[in-house]
């Protein structure tokens, strides 16, 4: 694909700001694995943010629904990108599988981990995002071959 | 008004990744396909959005530091765990096959949700299925006292 650096750098800001409203207005970390993870937990115990001293996940869900919500903002602004999706439905399960586990496992994944925690300089996000990228871009290299 | 700055964050968290194209995974697998740098087809856009993702994600950490609530209240994440173990190596690892299985990550596949249809909504199913196996996972871990 050709390299799209303006909308690259933009839409990158947007995403490094929005994580930094989140953080400065409401002390929270938008780590998007986490958030889903958590709000999973919370509905299977069968009451919001039912553990003693765990904060409610009013604002958890309320973020999740902004980023639902974003294509509409996007269409609306004019945006024309589509979602191409190359992977056959076999390969998506076992994909979104080993990612749910996968970052459950590891506390975060490309937001929490690389927006958020390699920002700060965190030692485990660092070690966790030159992981994950290592091993994924691996995937893609032994993909090549199959 | 934590709750609606909860909301905006995720709405421009996701709009960023859209007008970036992070949200569409066959822009993401072409940067993670480094063996093309050989052929001169190799698309380094991810590395733009994430520089311009954490260069504002760490001005905000920055300005949060002598903060010890958000500005609409509640307390501010603690400090970074220092600890790298093996859950954290582990699950990076199985992350990061599953991206490069894909190109969806978390993030990305919920702001995808809205443009890109059945696939998506095939992987993030997989996806919640993961996260909730790695609950009854751990839970039986708890049980047997490991």
């Amino acid at each position: 694909m050709t390299p799209d650096w303006i909308s690259g750098l933009l839409g990158g800001a947007l995403i490094g700001a929005a994580s930094g409203l989140l953080l400065l207005g409401a002390g929270r970390i938008a780590g998007v694995s986490g958030m889903v993870g958590g709000l999973i937990e919370d509905l299977a115990r069968g009451l919001p943010g039912g553990r003693a001293g765990r904060r409610p996940s009013a604002e958890t869900a309320l973020f999740l629904l902004g980023l639902t919500l974003a294509p509409a903002l996007y269409l609306s602004l004019g945006g024309i990108r589509e979602i191409v999706v190359e992977a056959s439905a076999p390969t998506l399960i076992v994909s979104g599988l080993l990612v749910g586990f996968g970052t459950r496992l590891g506390s975060g994944c490309t937001s929490g981990h690389g927006v958020c925690g390699a920002a700060r300089l965190s030692r485990r996000s660092l070690a966790a995002m030159g992981v994950f990228m290592a091993a994924a871009v691996a995937t893609v290299a032994l993909g090549r071959l199959v | 008004m934590r709750k609606l700055v909860a909301f905006v964050a995720g709405l421009v968290f996701g709009l960023g990744l859209l007008i970036s194209d992070m949200a569409n995974p066959a822009r993401v697998l072409a940067f993670l396909d480094l063996l093309a740098i050989r052929e001169g087809t190799w698309d380094p856009t991810l590395m733009v959005v994430m520089a311009g993702a954490m260069t504002l994600s760490a001005i905000a950490w920055r300005l949060a530091r002598p903060r010890r609530t958000a500005l609409f209240g509640g307390a501010m994440p603690g400090p970074a765990r220092p600890r790298i173990d093996a859950r954290l190596l582990i699950g990076a690892t199985l992350f990061g096959v599953g991206w490069g299985l894909s190109g969806i990550c978390p993030g990305a596949g919920i702001a995808a949700l809205g443009l890109g249809g059945a696939p998506v909504a095939l992987f993030l199913a997989a996806m919640v299925a993961g996260m909730a196996l790695f609950a009854l996972w751990e839970r039986g871990l708890a049980r047997v006292g490991a």
